[in-house]
Order: structure tokens, then sequence, then C-alpha cells
């Protein structure tokens, strides 16, 4: 029992005289609301992805997985559903539903279950046990029950995301060691066109990026994804703000000992940009994971989708599946949630000091 | 300090990688030498820059340039070449309308763009001040001496992490006919109106109706008539007594007012005569966004000096005070940053909605760029000049929303 000086020593950290007051408690409220509005969803839905076929179908409020129990009769055939029969004198039974008469039902005692008699229906109430079915996870994976070519999509979306990443680094890492190192005409314009480029919105450039893409050869291949996301106006300019603190004497200090340029690019500049390298890195691994709009437009045959793209194929396809697709957004949601859960302070703090996206 | 990433503790896994990455540099190194030799070090930038401006030039310049000329081109080929030249007639086919206010006037191409050009509208000029507020209200919170700050914080922004389809799935699962909301709305209904016929709910309601009577009167009153009346509470419970007395000695009160009609579950996205998609739509975006304006926001309310709200307490300034005078013109910079972020990204919305409602019911919640997908990637006629032209529109108006932020952060600096 938490008395109310434990419960205000629990919350209120001693704020000036004021100590905790109603303020507090309304804040806290506000939190705890806002909370449930983020997380309950998505926790629903995952708990959800192991219910059955039929739970999901008949919409069962129950945040767990019950599945109505189900016997085999004794003389073989179809299982039978379990329900608990109610007596008027308030005895309780466990019957096994055989047929439905009408108003009545047709069962038998599991106990003595060579004897059937009719009860009403009103009497029965259906027996529920907690089932959860993994059966969801596998099927479409390891499986073959479902047409979620899961273990392809994966691969595209990881060989994508890992590829683009690393294209990503390293690209804008020279990019940006060249703008931050280097004293040379049309830098400035350069850093301009850069800027230029933060202006162009994606989503006005589709017809004629698409056509480019095409022209290369690139339509229906992982490449035409990848290329045009490579080269990131953000990522240059974060790496850049980073490197210019790197003081210009460790450089020199290299090319007096004979160090080619890009020796002291990749053994001197990398090694000590790598807190820039990491964050574009984990934002890099986010934007390529969750990419819709692009990949849709490249992206026509089920061989080349993604994750993403087979998802929402998916979704629209088949309504009967829901059990499948639950299962399939917890394993795409699951890299970037695990990324999150393990690098939250990186991103937040990223993100806050460069307001990028 | 050339050996930086060989560490010291030998054995490590850091030491392989540092070992591996030394030698794929010292791979490369020839190559980078034998240009460096052809063309003198300081040259060597434009080298480094070389691929990233590459690419940039590729597909994003180009493409831009690109658009304008596709779009003055008609037909439904995507090589430039066979592409004949068709002058304004795309333009003319998206701007000829007798009124704009009423696509229907319109010609096909028309129609679809004046449609989706209203809700996009619509939805950002909606979705960005709640979507504000909402994330103002949450930074504020956050931004108190609260206990676990990152966590909240985390919490708020995990939704942006989650890629558009996995929130359209799992707001479409929520949103079902036959769905988790009405399930439990319905029992919601049920619940209360059992809970209506209990005494329970009498003795309630009884001291909820004194409390609220009795302050009101007090706030009313006379000052000589105030002082003899009781306190509020006195009166709640009073009344909760009364009403005791009527359950257990005469016929318990009911409420038939009260009772709620039996709840029919509503089809969310589908109902077209209902604004509930675009509500949705609205709810499901700014579900998706909030955290990272929220972080943003947060940031800047904590780049505001301390010793401000200190000087403040000592001259005795109350706290909503403070909020109008301190916090709120600081935060100014950083929230015309947001604004102006928020509204270019409101008018770019397509991922979420798109998987969500398709832009259905009818075209409720169809937005511009599905329209620019559509009009060129969809359906038997790729109409690719039409969505250039379209593109053409659009960038327009993001223009527009652009200058509006630099004139506005202009005139502060300024200011």
């Amino acid at each position: 029992m938490m008395t109310s000086t434990d419960f205000s020593a629990f919350f209120g950290r001693k704020r000036g005289r004021n100590g905790f007051d109603w303020t507090d408690a309304l804040a806290y409220t506000y939190l705890v609301i806002g909370i449930l509005i983020v997380l309950l969803p998505v926790v629903w839905m995952a708990v959800s992805s192991v219910k059955s076929q039929a739970a999901l179908g008949e919409n069962d409020p129950r945040i767990l997985p019950y599945d109505q129990a189900l016997v085999t009769p004794p003389n073989g055939g179809r299982p039978l559903g379990v329900f608990t029969l109610t007596r008027e004198n308030g005895t309780v039974e466990e019957v096994a539903l055989v047929a439905p008469r009408g108003a009545n039902a047709l069962v038998y005692a599991l106990s003595k279950p060579n004897e059937t008699f009719e009860v009403p229906r009103k009497s029965l109430t259906r027996k529920d046990v907690l089932q959860p079915h993994f059966e969801n996870y596998t099927d479409p994976t390891i499986g073959q029950a479902s047409t979620f070519k899961f273990l392809r999509y994966f691969w595209n979306s990881t060989f994508v995301t890992v590829v683009a990443t690393l294209l990503t680094l390293l690209t804008n890492a020279m990019a940006a060691f060249a703008l931050s190192k280097y004293k040379f005409r049309g830098r400035d314009a350069i850093v301009l066109i850069i800027v230029a480029t933060l202006l162009i919105p994606p989503t006005v450039i589709l017809v004629p990026l698409f056509i480019t893409v095409q022209s290369f050869g690139l339509f229906n291949s992982l490449w035409g994804v990848i290329i045009p996301a490579v080269a990131t106006p953000t990522g240059v300019f974060l790496l850049r703000q980073y490197m210019l603190t790197i003081p210009d004497e460790l450089l020199e200090a290299a090319r007096m000992d004979g160090a080619s340029e890009w020796k002291i690019f990749w053994r001197i500049m990398l090694p000590l940009a790598l807190p820039a390298l990491a964050v574009l890195a984990i934002l890099s691994v986010i934007w390529r994971w969750n990419d819709f709009m692009w990949p849709l437009i490249v992206l026509t045959q089920s061989e080349v989708f993604t994750l993403q793209l087979g998802l929402s194929t998916f979704k629209g396809e088949l309504n009967d599946n829901m059990h499948y697709l639950l299962a399939m957004t917890v394993l795409t949601l699951l890299p970037v949630t695990l990324v999150f859960v393990f690098l939250q302070k990186h991103i937040t703090t990223g993100i806050a000091n460069t307001g990028l996206k | 300090m050339a050996n930086m990433p060989q560490t010291k503790e030998t054995g490590s896994p850091f030491r392989l990688l540092g070992l591996a990455w030394a030698l794929l540099g010292d791979v490369l190194d020839p190559v980078f030498r034998a240009i460096q030799k052809h063309i003198g070090a300081h040259r060597m930038a434009y080298v480094f820059l070389l691929p990233n401006l590459l690419v940039f030039g590729l597909f994003s310049f180009w493409p831009m340039v690109l658009n304008f000329y596709i779009a003055f081109t008609g037909g439904t080929s995507t090589l430039l070449a066979e592409r004949p030249f068709v002058g304004l007639e795309n333009f003319r086919e998206l701007l000829a309308c007798p009124d704009y206010f009423d696509p229907k006037t319109c010609p096909v191409a028309g129609y679809s763009f004046w449609t989706s050009l209203w809700n996009t509208l619509f939805f950002a000029l909606l979705q960005v001040p709640i979507m504000i507020v909402v994330a103002l209200a949450t930074a504020l919170v956050l931004n108190r001496d609260i206990r676990a700050r990152g966590f909240w914080r985390a919490i708020f922004f995990y939704p942006v992490m989650l890629s558009p389809v996995v929130i359209a799935v799992i707001w479409d699962w929520i949103l079902k006919r036959r769905g988790i909301l009405n399930a439990l709305l319905s029992d919601a209904v049920d619940g209360w109106n059992a809970f209506v016929k209990t005494p329970v709910f009498t003795l309630a309601f009884a001291f909820v109706i004194g409390v609220v009577v009795a302050s009101l009167l007090r706030a009313v009153l006379p000052k000589g008539w105030r002082a003899r009346m009781r306190s509020p509470l006195h009166i709640g419970v009073l009344m909760a007594l009364a009403a005791f007395g009527m359950t257990m000695f005469g016929s318990p009160p009911q409420f038939p007012a009260l009772v709620l009609a039996d709840f029919r579950p509503i089809n969310w996205l589908v109902d077209g005569r209902s604004g509930w998609p675009m509500f949705w739509a609205i709810f499901v975006y700014t579900w998706g966004h909030l955290g990272f304006y929220m972080l943003i926001l947060l940031a800047g309310l904590q780049a505001i000096p301390r010793d401000l709200y200190e000087a403040a307490e000592m001259d005795g300034t109350p706290k909503w005070r403070q909020l109008w005078r301190i916090t709120l013109p600081l935060l100014t910079p950083t929230m015309i940053v947001v604004v102006v972020l928020s509204l270019i990204r409101a008018f770019q919305v397509f991922d979420e909605i798109y998987v969500l409602t398709g832009g259905g019911p009818g075209q409720a919640t169809k937005m511009i760029v599905q329209h620019i997908y559509e009009t060129a990637f969809t359906g038997d006629a790729k109409r690719y000049g039409v969505a250039a032209a379209s593109s053409v529109l659009v960038a327009g108006i993001l223009m527009l929303l652009t200058m509006l932020q630099l004139v506005s952060t202009k005139k502060k600096a300024g200011g």
C-alpha cells in the first residue's frame, strides 16, 4: 500500500519550494495517456499476431490469443467445440457440441463421451483456451503456406539497405572530406548546389527520375532503388560539419610522412569521423529499410519486391489472411525496433542536433 | 595517428576490423596514388567529389530539368525521342476548368488534379496545426523536471522509426469494420449502459451534480450568501446520501436520457458519406510523425537559458506568463522551422494514406502525390506528360512555401 507521501516521493523531484503539485500529476497523466496511444496499437498488433485465423476473423477484443477448446469425438472424425454447460440447479459441466437442434443442442459430457443428450443452447458458454499460433510466423517464412515470399523480400530489403548504406557512407564521406579539408575553385558553388538539392522535393521529380533510371536499364532492378538514394545532401552536410571540427594539423603531419591523399582520407579522416559516420549509418539504414514510394515505382515484379512492397501488396490482396499479415508486419518492424532499442540515444540526439530525417 | 583503427587491445574483434579496414584502404591506394601523381595533390578534391556529384547530377538535377521538358510532351513512351512536343496541352488539360472549386466540371486529368489538390490543402491545413499543438504540448511536458525523460521521449519518438506501410497495416487492422476499435467502443457502450442502471451510478451522479451546482452557486451568489453556504463537497455528499435514501426506501431513480443507443460498428475507412476517412488519414499521419517534431521542439526548449526562468521566478511571475513571455517568444525560430518543414512534408504525403485507404473511399483521401503517381505509373495509359505538368505546378506551390520560410526567418533575424 502506497501512502501519499511515498507517492509524491516516488514522482516528485523537489522543484524549488513547490514539491509535487497538481500540475505534475497532470503532466504524468498526459504522458501515460500519450504512451498508451503510441504503444498500445503496436503492442496489441504484436500480441495479436499469434492469434488463430478464426480468432482474428471473429474480432475477439481480448488482447491475448484465445481459441475455442476442441476435442476429438470418441468415434474419430472432425474435432468438436467444447462448451461449459450451466444447469438450472447451478451445476457446471464441460460438454462437447455434436450438433445444433433448433433452440437446443445435442451434446455429450466430456466425462461420459458415449451418452449424448439435448440441452437448451442458452445454457452453453464457449470454453476458450490460451493458444498462441507461432505457425503464423513459420508458414510464410520457412513453410510454403502463402504467396508471401518473405525470405525473398527480406533478402531484397537487406541487400538494398546494406549496399545503399555502405555506398552512402563512402560517397558522402568522400564529398564531405573534399568540401571540408581542401581549398579549391568552385568549392562554395558546389556547397550551394548541394544545398539546392535539399530544396528539390523528391516527389516532384518522380516522372523524370523514373525515365532516367529506366534509360540506365535499372527498371525492376534493386540497383534502381539503391543508386538514386546514395547521394544524400543531408549526409554530406552532417559529415562536413563534423569534419570541419577535426584539426588540419593531423592531416599535415601525415602529408609530411608521405601519405597519399587517399590514405589520409581512409586511415585518418574516416576513423576520426566515426561518430558522425555512425549517426549517418543509423539514419540511412532506417531510411532505406522503410522506403516505399520509390521502390513502388521502380520495382514492379514480385521477385524484386522489398519487404515494404510485399507487405503492402499482401495487405491489398486478401482479408482472410490477417494472421499472416500481422505476423509479417511484426517481422518487418522488428529490425528497426531493435536498432531503436539499442541505439535510441544516438538516434534521438543525432536527429535533435541536426534536424534531419 | 595513422594507425587509429588498430586499438591496443590485442585479440579484440575491433583490432581485426581495424586491420581489415586498413587492408581495404591499402588495396585501393595504388589507384588513387596514380591519379594523384597525374593531377597533383590539391586537385584530388575533385576526385573525392566526383561520385557524389555524379549521382546528384544524374538523379537530382538532370531529372529536374527533364521534368520541364516532359511536361511539354505527350504520348505514353518513356523514350524521349518518341515523345511528341505538345506545347501547353498538358497544362491546359489540368487548368481548363470552369470552376476550380468544383472539380467535376474539369477534364478527366483536371478532375483528378483539383480533387487531390483540394484534399491535400485541406489535409495540410488541418494536420499541421493539430500536430504542432500536440507536439508542443508534449515537448513542454517533457521539458519539465520529470523522471526518466529519456524514456518518455524515446516512446513518443518510436513511431517515427516505423515504416509507413507498417503504420498503415496496424491502423487498418484497428479500423476495420470488424476491428478492434469497433469492438472496444461496442464494449464501452454496453458497459456504460449497464453501469447507468446500478445504484453506484446514482450515488456518483448525485454527488457530481451536488458539487457542480454548489460550485456554480458559490460563484454567482453575493458575498453574504456565500459565507453562509456549506462547501460544495459537503453538498455533494448530502446529495449522495439523499440519493442513497431514495434507492433504499423509494423507487431507484432511472436515467433513460443517459442510456446510449446500441453501438453500430462504423466503417471508419470506407464510409464515404462521413468525414471519418479524412479524420483517420490525419490522425494516422500525425501519429506517425509527431515524435520527430516533438524532438525538434524539445531541443529548442532545452536551448532556452535556465536563468531566465529563475529570474522570472524571483519576480514572482506566474507560470503561464512565463510560458507566454519567455518560452514561446524564444522558441519562435525553432517553431518557424517546424511549421515550414511539416507543411512541406504534409503537402507531399503519400505512403501512409495510399496504403491505408488507397485514396478512397472514392477520391475522398486522394492526395496530390497519389494523383501524380497514378497518372504516370498505373493504369493502361501512362500519361507521363500530364504527371510531369502536375509536378511542375506542385513544385511551384512548394517553392512558395519555401520562400515563405526564407522570408519569415529573415524577418526574425532582422527584427
